[in-house]
């Protein structure tokens, strides 16, 4: 190593164990056959999508519309009801853990991967939460995209995404892992830049992109170092011989660091990227940028809860890095109270909603790092169903006030849209988790926030625990209070809308699509808008459809799952998938928690914030205009979200361009290119300049004489050599 | 099973120098009015012998034996003195031969209709150029592989002379002074190696310096006269300015053979004669190399990033890539040669896709100003979806080609030091910032030049160019073990007998 610090004498490099050999002691451990008919069933689950997408995207202009929503959202469908039959067999049919192998993928030496399908306990969650939120969101966008005139390729890109995502979480190896993770992030990209005429959307679109890939460098240097340490990137092989790396240090860019910790630090630079974590959160309220369905799927409910499942299926690593693992827990925290934060001052509908998505996504990572990694993917679980049900509602919003996004420009719309209200109330309820404590009685967030937050306390010795479950108590009052204050600002007091009066300067979103759009169907509505009166009308049943199911979901995903995922039947739910250490009984704690006061804390902030909420935007709604009015410090630090992409903008984006620029100009022009072929060589050649000029083929017939010269001065080398 | 054919790599080395021989011979043989009959006729004759060549190229590759580590197909004919004519191929060169065969019938039909003028001459360059690349990859006699070695560069001086842009002579300039500098030093180290080792032929080169290998300092020098030739080929960072120039200038289909092919020597050099013969040296000097390349990495994706000419952008991303393939190569182990080598050839389909996706948009407008562009999407979707595949290769997306190649040489490089691959990983970043940032710039936004309205989307001339390129893109990106089942047992034998002299 070059940099190697001489101090150490510890000779980390090539310390590694290498896996092979101990593979054979928990070969006895693999599930390797898949029971009669799975495989069949698993892959067809994985790839209808992607055959969806296919036929959509190549075929689209010539089937048409109705032809390619139909296969993608038919697919999708299927895929919807293979996944809830496999999540079904093995949760109460007794089928086993088990991975198929499709074909190789890369392999070098003991750098092993293979495209394969793996189903436990966490994949099979995850097919049921991709592929529900999925296909209720193709159904949706027949309502939502019914006036975009590039309805193929939009459906076709849904389900490319939902390929990717379902490849993500059957990955059974790093390689696959990470096929799925950047095919997200490719996908989202695409969505985000849906509308590329406009140019907020593809800058958004590239910013989503380059942060992932922020996120993604971290994640290969920790697949990496995973692969270095331990000699295997296949997960069952890695998680075999884990212990034995433990107390190990590991040289990385000349430090030396304690192995595993480095190894799950990298990997969650990965998960900080594509789960929207402090620092590299910035793309994700951009990315709002993307039809609202798109939101609802990828940014709210699936894509961006990959990081929280990649710690969760990483957990026998993070259980044995403790470092890392408290960073998570911070990160997480901070997190779930910096989005809240910006949330309240936002008047965007969907950003409002993003932000809170971040925060929940704060939520789950504190509960991974404190080691409640059941109650962290229960979360992700209800968390799904509600947050797609709010942007969904919100989509209804948009859709039914025509394609406004401000909610100080909406008001008393209950009256007019009645389902959208009942639903989002609904979801609301379910974010806040509202429920009676020491009861089964309570909307889904009641379960697994509240069990987050109890986990939290149940590490209350340790500093990162006491950090987590305090940030994790003011965030729900501040969960409550911008939920709430969404809910009040659009559905109830005085109409902020004027019928004949749409298209004020203000419409940014809708009207710039609007001239984006030559052909501008997406906004057929504000078309017609020459006097006449635009009353907001509730959406369609195709939309409303998915909007009820949701719902169910949002009332009912709490209290069927709870005792599968966090409850008494746990510990069969999750068989191997989830790893806990000896050490680690924070799920056991959390049910044990004797305080009242922290069993009760949670519902008195969320009704604390519903109260705080009723009072600024419908007993006093003039206050909070005088607050934005006032521009206070406080008000204009949340307001502009911290000032990071100022921040961002002034440091990174513009450091790159000035590199760049300093690299060409004076790098390669003056320095490289001054004193090689433009210096003394081309000086020489340039006095001559008339002689270029005239005779344009002196290069060739130099190059070609030099040529015959070489060849000549060889051959004559070579026989003065042999005789 | 086919049939052994004999002599079959001769036969594939020299089927473009025939078709190029037809070519001349009908010209000569017609009316000198008949300029448009003769230019059609040279268009097809190429044409069919590129795919004839393809064809037998195909056999090739069935019959080889991918177990077999050592060279196969060997034809070997005594000239005079230690030279003689000395054929074969393994695991390492085999690749690049198909590589170069399967590029040149594109780089064919992509000239159809974009050289108007000599195109009997532009199309005998082509034709001249294809044999002596493929002789640079099956020639196992040093001296032979120097006369294609250099000899390959005069069909492309040519054809940037002839048919480039308005500054070719400056390009063509700078192309030549750079590698003349290299091939001056490159020729002085194999005389050297001749007159001491008393053979010509490189496999036994090999062996003999296996066996016995030179002291350090002799091996340093030799290393380096070897390394500046390939360096500059590669292109490495700081001798890479004349590439950009060069790509500007060309016309397109000789961009690709430029980027796809031309490139490669330089990295298959390195991996013929300085990690096998000189392997001290190549172990003293990697540092040296491992700083240059993540410095290619890093300085010229930020380079890319500023450039307004399209063309000069994605030949700064191609001297980035090469950096991953001298880190790979340097790196000393199975991981990161073989990541170069499949490196090298998915570079070959995605820069040479790249270029030819610029040729389609320079065709109809005639100008790389990025500025000039915007909007794109809308009016050409086809066109809009084959350039965003492989600006998605370019940045290394996983399910395309690009991403086996930088995993593989980053997994490689960081056993050698973590620092290395550090800093290389920071470079997914920045091509995702340049590959990005110009795809919107040119196919993103609305179109506000009406020029832009005036020409249609590509037609099936150019779709039947992009297809194949599409398919070995995906291929080789979802099932790499098309390369690594032919390069395994050469590399393995290669790292092998390189740990074992370096004592690691």
């Amino acid at each position: 190593m070059l940099f190697e610090t001489a101090a150490h004498a510890e000779p980390a490099a090539h310390g590694a164990v290498h896996a092979a050999e101990a593979t054979h002691a928990v070969a006895g451990a693999v599930a390797a056959l898949p029971p009669e008919g799975m495989a069949t069933i698993v892959t067809l689950c994985v790839f209808a999508p992607i055959v969806g997408a296919a036929i959509a995207g190549f075929f689209g202009r010539r089937i048409g519309n109705i032809a390619s929503q139909t296969v993608t959202t038919g697919l999708l469908f299927l895929s919807c009801v293979l996944g809830w039959y496999i999540f079904i067999e093995h949760t109460w049919g007794g089928m086993p853990d088990f991975t198929v192998k499709l074909l190789d993928f890369i392999n070098i030496g003991t750098f092993q991967s293979a495209w394969s399908i793996r189903v436990d306990a966490l994949s099979a969650t995850m097919l049921v939460v991709v592929t529900s939120v999925s296909s209720l969101v193709h159904l949706y966008s027949w309502g939502y995209m019914a006036e975009d005139d590039s309805r193929p390729r939009f459906f076709s890109y849904l389900s490319l995404f939902t390929f990717a995502m379902l490849m993500l979480v059957t990955a059974a190896d790093f390689m696959q892992l990470f096929f799925g993770w950047e095919g997200v992030g490719l996908a989202s990209y695409l969505l985000i830049g849906f509308w590329y005429q406009k140019d907020s959307a593809s800058s958004a679109a590239i910013k989503a992109f380059v942060v992932n890939r922020i996120g993604d460098f971290g994640f290969a240097l920790g697949i990496l170092t995973v692969y270095w340490q331990f000699g295997t990137i296949n997960f069952h092989e890695f998680f075999a011989v884990i212990q034995n790396q433990e107390g190990k240090a590991w040289e990385f860019a000349g430090f030396y660091f304690s192995a595993l910790d480095l190894a799950a630090f990298l990997l969650f630079i990965g998960a900080m990227g594509k789960s929207a974590q402090f620092f590299l959160h910035t793309w994700l309220p951009d990315a709002m940028e993307g039809p609202t369905p798109v939101s609802a799927l990828i940014h709210a409910a699936t894509m961006v809860t990959a990081g929280v499942y990649m710690v969760c299926l990483l957990s026998p690593l993070f259980e044995h890095a403790p470092q890392a693992k408290m960073i998570v827990a911070y990160i997480g925290a901070i997190t779930a109270i910096f989005a809240a934060s910006i949330g309240f001052t936002q008047n965007d509908i969907k950003r409002v909603i993003a932000y809170s998505t971040c925060s929940q996504l704060g939520y789950m990572f504190f509960a991974a790092g404190v080691g409640a990694y059941q109650a962290a993917m229960f979360h992700l679980f209800t968390h799904a169903f509600f947050k797609a049900l709010l942007f969904l509602g919100a989509g209804s919003v948009i859709h039914g006030m025509h394609h406004e996004q401000d909610m100080r420009k909406m008001g008393g719309l209950y009256r007019y849209l009645p389902v959208t209200y009942a639903v989002m109330t609904i979801g609301t309820i379910a974010i806040t988790g509202l429920g009676i404590p020491y009861t089964e009685f309570g909307f889904a967030g009641f379960f697994s926030k509240d069990a987050i937050i109890e986990s939290a306390w149940a590490m209350h010795d340790t500093p990162q625990g006491m950090f987590a479950f305090w940030m994790g108590i003011f965030a729900a009052l501040l969960t409550s209070f911008y939920s709430f204050r969404l809910i009040f600002m659009t559905f109830h007091g005085k109409k902020q809308w004027d019928g004949g009066h749409h298209g004020h300067p203000h419409d940014d979103h809708g009207h710039e699509d609007h001239h984006a759009h030559d052909a501008h169907a997406h906004d057929a509505h504000a078309h017609d808008a020459q006097g006449h009166a635009h009353t907001p009308h509730e959406s369609p049943w195709i939309m409303l459809t998915p909007l009820i199911l949701l719902a169910v979901g949002a009332v009912a995903a709490g209290f069927v799952f709870a005792p599968y995922f966090i409850g008494e039947h746990a510990h069969d739910f999750w068989g191997h998938a989830i790893y806990t250490a000896p050490t680690n009984h924070v799920m056991h704690d959390a049910h044990e928690i004797k305080e009242v006061w922290v069993k009760l804390a949670p519902l008195i902030v969320t009704l604390l914030g519903l109260a705080l909420a009723w009072y600024y935007y419908l007993h006093r709604p003039s206050l909070p205009k005088k607050m934005a009015a006032n521009e206070g410090p406080v008000w204009t630090f949340l307001y502009n979200k911290w000032f990071f992409d100022e921040i961002y903008q002034a440091t990174f984006v513009k450091l790159t361009k000035w590199l760049g620029d300093v690299f060409w100009k004076i790098g390669d022009i003056k320095i490289i290119d001054g004193l090689g072929p433009n210096g003394a060589a081309w000086a020489a050649l340039k006095s001559a300049k008339n002689l270029v000029k005239t005779q344009t083929g002196y290069v060739y017939h130099y190059a070609f004489f030099m040529f015959l010269g070489v060849v000549g001065l060889l051959t004559w080398a070579v026989i003065g050599i042999t005789h | 099973m086919l049939p052994a054919i004999p002599n079959l790599l001769s036969i594939v080395t020299f089927a473009p120098l025939f078709g190029a021989a037809v070519i001349m011979i009908l010209r000569a043989l017609s009316r000198r009015d008949d300029e448009a009959v003769i230019s059609r006729n040279a268009k097809w004759i190429s044409l069919w012998t590129t795919l004839v060549t393809l064809a037998l190229s195909v056999v090739l590759l069935l019959q080889f034996d991918g177990h077999n580590p050592g060279y196969q197909f060997v034809e070997h004919y005594q000239w005079f003195g230690p030279i003689s004519y000395h054929m074969g191929v393994d695991g390492i060169s085999i690749l690049f031969v198909a590589l170069t065969v399967f590029l040149m019938p594109l780089c064919i039909a992509a000239s159809w209709t974009s050289i108007s003028h000599r195109v009997t001459e532009y199309m005998v360059a082509f034709l001249l150029l294809e044999t002596l690349v493929i002789g640079v990859f099956t020639s196992l006699d040093i001296f032979l592989f120097y006369i294609f070695f250099e000899g390959g560069l005069v069909p492309m001086f040519l054809i940037i002379g002839i048919w480039g842009g308005k500054d070719r002579v400056y390009a063509a300039y700078k192309f030549f002074l750079y590698t003349l500098l290299g091939s001056v030093l490159m020729l002085a180290a194999m005389l050297y190696l001749v007159t001491t080792l008393g053979t010509a032929s490189i496999p036994e080169m090999t062996r003999l310096l296996t066996e016995r290998p030179f002291g350090l300092d002799v091996q340093g020098f030799l290393w380096f006269a070897f390394f500046a030739s390939f360096a500059v080929k590669m292109p490495m960072w700081p001798v890479h300015t004349w590439l950009p120039d060069a790509h500007v200038q060309a016309p397109t289909a000789g961009s690709v053979m430029l980027a796809g092919i031309l490139l490669k020597l330089g990295g298959y050099g390195f991996i013929r004669f300085n990690l096998p013969m000189f392997p001290d040296a190549s172990e003293m000097f990697a540092p040296l190399v491992m700083a240059l390349s993540v410095i290619a990495v890093v300085y010229t994706s930020l380079v890319a990033f500023r450039q307004t000419d399209i063309k000069k952008l994605i030949a700064y991303s191609s001297v980035a890539h090469m950096g991953f393939v001298t880190m790979g190569i340097f790196a000393g182990n199975a991981l990161g040669v073989q990541g170069a080598i499949y490196q090298m050839i998915s570079h070959g389909l995605i820069s040479g896709a790249l270029f030819l996706c610029v040729g389609v948009i320079y065709d109809r407008w005639h100008t790389r100003e990025i500025a000039f562009y915007g909007g794109l999407t809308k009016l050409m979707p086809h066109f809009a979806f084959v350039f965003l595949l492989f600006t998605m290769a370019n940045v290394g997306l996983p399910g395309t080609s690009g991403f086996v190649g930088e995993i593989t040489t980053m997994a490689g490089a960081y056993d050698w030091g973590t620092w290395v691959a550090l800093v290389a990983a920071s470079g997914v970043i920045f091509s995702a910032v340049y590959a990005l940032t110009l795809y919107k710039r040119v196919m993103f936004g609305v179109v506000t030049n009406d020029e832009l309205k005036k020409y249609p989307d590509i037609n099936l001339r150019e779709i039947a160019i992009f297809t194949p390129l599409i398919i070995g893109t995906i291929l080789l990106g979802v099932y790499p073990a098309f390369v690594f089942d032919f390069t395994t047992a050469s590399v393995d034998g290669l790292v092998n007998a390189y740990q074992a002299a370096i004592g690691g």
